[in-house]
C-alpha cells in the first residue's frame, strides 16, 4: 500500500507575494520535498485547491477585508496546523499603517469611487482572527526558515526558533558593527534574528523587517539614536515601519509620537 | 636572546609560515575596524592607523606614526579561529536497513599562523584553554584548531581608551602562549622567541641578534603603553570581587543597569574568553541524515536559561547579573582566575556603551580610574 503524504496548502491574503517565494526558491530541495508531501493548493506555483482539508496549511499575508476574515476561518477549520509566514500575516505588515489613520478619509482621498472597495478598517495579523500553530518572522522569510518548520513537522517535532537579537547572528559572521563605528543608526539590538544579518552585510543598518525579538530596550535604543542625532519623528518611524503593528515596536513608536505631539 | 625583524624581512615571516603549510591571517583595515583576514603581503597591514575607543564607540584614524601595530584591538582576534561561531560537532545517517551511523566531524581546514594578537588575547587563550581542554571532557574541534595555530604576537605600544590590561596584569606585554613575540621599534621589531615551533621558525629567517639599545626601546613601547591606561577594574580584577558581588545581589544598581541594557549579547561575543553556545540540528530534506552543530550563544538570550520549557532568567537584571558575577565573581570557584583580561571590547563594542569596570566600581565601591589619571583630568 502506498504510503499516504501529508497534504500541504500555501494561502495568500493581503500581501506582496513574496514570502511565498521562499518554497519556490528552495531548488532542488523543492523537488526532494515534493515527494515527501502533496502540496494541494500553492496558486504561484500552480495546484489551486482552497478548501482542501490539509496537514499543514501556510498563510501568507494580513486580514484587511470582511471576505479574508471569513476565508480564515474556513481555512483553520481545514487545518491541522496553520503556520503564518512573514510580518504581514504575524503583525499585520506594511498596510497595518491604516490602523494608525482614519481609514475613510485615505478612501476618499485616494479613490474616486471608494464606495465600490469592500475593506475593514484594519490591516490585522492572522493569530487575531484565528489559533496559529507557529509564527515564521520576516519581511519576507526565506527558505530556510519555512523548510526547516516543515521538516520539523514532518518529523513530529515542534519547530524551534531563535527568538535572539541580530546583533548575535552580526557577530557570529564576523560583520563590524556599524553603529559603533560608524554611528549609523541600526535596529539591531532590537530584532529579531533570522535574515543572517543581511543589512549590515552590506555597511548598512538593520531597519527591523524581521520584528522585535525577545526581551527587547526600545527606551534605551531610542535614547542611543537620539545621541546620535536622531530626531523623535525619524526614530518613531523606525519603529513604525514594516513591523508598526508588531508588539513593542507599536508602543514605542506611540509614545515617540505622543512626545513630539505634547 | 632577542632579534631584530626589519620592515623589509617581514614578508619573509609570512613566506616562512606559508612554507611550513600556515595560512597566515594578520590585521587589516576592514569596515572602519581593524580585522584579521588572509594576509600575503606586509602592504595590506594597517600602516599608521590607530583606533580610538569609547564605550559604545569605535573609529579608525591615520596617525602620524607609520607603524604597522600602532592600534590597540579590533573587535575579535583568537576566539573565532579556536572556538569557531558556527561549527558541526557531528553527523547522522540513516543507512538502507533503516540503522543510524553517528560520525564526529573534525575540522579540516588549513592550519593558521595568527600575526597580530595581543597580551589580552594570549591570555583569554589560556582560560579558554583551561575551559575547553581541560577536565573530562575535551572539546574535539577546539582541540583541533588550537593543535594548528601558530600565534605571532605583537606587543602593544599603545593602549585604547578601553584598555585595562595593566590592572587585570593580562598585559601589555605578552609574558607567555606565542610562538614568537613582536615589538615594534622604529624601522621593525624586536622579536622574542616562545616556542620550538617560534625558535625553528626564527632561525630560518637568518635574523640578526638585537642589540641593547633596540631592546630597551622596545621595554619603554612596553612601558609606554601601559602608561597610557586610563582606565581599571576596581580591587585590580582580584577573588575580592567574587564575595563583593555574590554579597550584593541585591544592590540597586542592577535595575539601574537593566535600564540601559538591550540585553543583545555583543559583549558575550566580542569576549575573548566567553564560551556559551546551543547545539542546533540540521536534517536533510530527505529525512536520511542530519548534523549536528554548535554556534555561539550568549547568557542575554531567553534560549541559553530555558530548561524544561522555563525561562530561569526572564529579565535583563538577571541575565545582566549573571554576566558579570559569572565573568568576575563565580568564574574563580570554576577555573581559578577571572573571566576577563581587561581587552575593554564588551565596552566598545555594547550599542549603549555599557563600562563593565564602571559597573564594577559602582557595586564595588572603589573607582575605575587609574589614580594618577585622575588627578591630571582634575
Amino acid at each position: 500500500m502506498e504510503e499516504v503524504k501529508p497534504r500541504i496548502a500555501i494561502h495568500k491574503f493581503t500581501s506582496c507575494d513574496g514570502c511565498q517565494l521562499a518554497f519556490l526558491h528552495l531548488g532542488e530541495d523543492l523537488l526532494t520535498l515534493a515527494e515527501k508531501v502533496d502540496i494541494v493548493h500553492f496558486v504561484e506555483m500552480g495546484p489551486i485547491n482552497p478548501t482542501a482539508k490539509v496537514d499543514v496549511a501556510y498563510i501568507e499575508g494580513s486580514i484587511s477585508t470582511p471576505e479574508e476574515a471569513k476565508r480564515i476561518r474556513e481555512i483553520r477549520a481545514n487545518s491541522r496546523y496553520l503556520v503564518t509566514i512573514g510580518a504581514c500575516a504575524t503583525a499585520g505588515g506594511i498596510q497595518a499603517l491604516r490602523n494608525f489613520a482614519d481609514t475613510k478619509s485615505w478612501m476618499q482621498a485616494i479613490y474616486a469611487t471608494p464606495e465600490t472597495i469592500s475593506t475593514l478598517d484594519t490591516a490585522t495579523a492572522i493569530s487575531t482572527h484565528v489559533k496559529v500553530d507557529y509564527e515564521i518572522y520576516g519581511c519576507p522569510v526565506n527558505s530556510q526558515q519555512v523548510l526547516a518548520s516543515l521538516l520539523s513537522l514532518l518529523q513530529k517535532v515542534t519547530p524551534t526558533a531563535r527568538r535572539d537579537k541580530v546583533c548575535l547572528e552580526c557577530k557570529r559572521l564576523g560583520y563590524v558593527c556599524v553603529m559603533v563605528t560608524k554611528g549609523e543608526p541600526c535596529m539591531g539590538p532590537v530584532t529579531h534574528t533570522g535574515c543572517g544579518a543581511l543589512c549590515p552585510s552590506l555597511g548598512r543598518g538593520c531597519y527591523a523587517c524581521y520584528g522585535p525579538a525577545e526581551n527587547i530596550n526600545t527606551d534605551s535604543l531610542t535614547q542611543w539614536l537620539s545621541s546620535l542625532g536622531l530626531s523623535d519623528a525619524e526614530i518613531a518611524r523606525r519603529f513604525l515601519f514594516i513591523q508598526n503593528s508588531a508588539p513593542g515596536f507599536k508602543e514605542a513608536g506611540l509614545k515617540l509620537q505622543k512626545k513630539k505631539a505634547s | 636572546m632577542p632579534y631584530f625583524l626589519a620592515y623589509e624581512q617581514f614578508n619573509d615571516l609570512i613566506h616562512a609560515l606559508n612554507a611550513l603549510g600556515y595560512r597566515c591571517l594578520g590585521p587589516q583595515v576592514q569596515d572602519g575596524a581593524i580585522v584579521f583576514d588572509e594576509l600575503t603581503d606586509a602592504q595590506q597591514l594597517p600602516w599608521g592607523m590607530r583606533d580610538t575607543q569609547k564605550p559604545g564607540h569605535y573609529r579608525l584614524q591615520k596617525s602620524e606614526l607609520n607603524e604597522a601595530f600602532a592600534w590597540a584591538n579590533g573587535p575579535q582576534a583568537i576566539k573565532p579561529l579556536l572556538f569557531k561561531p558556527k561549527e558541526s560537532l557531528w553527523r547522522v545517517e540513516r543507512d538502507a536497513t533503516g540503522a543510524f551511523t553517528f560520525k564526529e566531524t573534525l575540522p579540516e581546514n588549513k592550519p593558521i599562523a595568527l600575526i597580530g594578537a595581543r597580551a589580552c588575547d594570549l591570555a583569554a587563550m589560556a582560560i579558554q584553554d583551561k575551559t575547553l581542554l581541560q577536565g573530562k571532557y575535551i572539546d574535539q574541534q577546539y582541540r583541533w584548531h588550537r593543535e594548528h595555530l601558530v600565534v605571532i604576537a605583537v606587543n602593544c605600544s599603545y593602549s585604547g581608551g578601553n584598555c585595562f590590561c595593566v590592572s587585570t596584569k593580562t598585559g601589555p606585554k605578552a609574558t607567555s602562549g606565542y610562538d614568537l613575540a613582536l615589538t615594534e621599534i622604529q624601522n621593525g621589531f624586536v622579536v622574542e622567541v616562545g616556542s620550538d615551533k617560534g625558535r625553528d621558525l626564527i632561525d630560518s629567517l637568518h635574523c640578526n641578534e638585537a642589540e641593547a639599545a633596540k631592546i630597551a626601546a622596545a621595554a619603554q613601547r612596553s612601558i609606554d603603553a601601559a602608561n597610557m591606561q586610563t582606565k581599571r577594574m576596581p580591587k585590580d580584577n582580584s577573588r575580592a570581587l567574587r564575595d563583593i558581588l555574590m554579597n550584593n545581589l541585591d544592590h540597586p544598581r542592577w535595575q539601574e543597569v537593566a535600564e540601559r541594557c538591550l540585553s543583545c549579547g555583543n559583549c558575550t561575543a566580542v569576549c575573548p574568553t566567553c564560551f556559551c553556545h546551543h547545539q542546533t540540528e540540521h536534517p536533510t530534506v530527505d529525512g536520511d541524515g542530519s548534523v549536528h552543530a554548535r554556534e555561539w550563544d550568549s547568557c542575554f538570550t531567553e534560549g541559553h536559561s530555558a530548561i524544561h520549557g522555563q525561562v530561569v532568567r526572564d529579565t535583563t537584571e538577571k541575565r545582566y547579573k549573571q554576566w558579570l558575577t559569572h565573568k568576575l565573581g563565580t568564574w574563580w570557584d570554576q577555573f581559578d582566575s577571572s573571566g576577563c583580561v581587561g581587552c575593554g571590547r564588551c565596552v566598545t563594542w555594547c550599542p549603549v556603551g555599557i563600562d563593565l569596570t564602571e559597573e564594577m566600581a559602582a557595586i564595588a565601591g572603589e573607582s575605575n580610574v587609574v589614580a594618577d589619571k585622575k588627578e591630571k583630568s582634575a
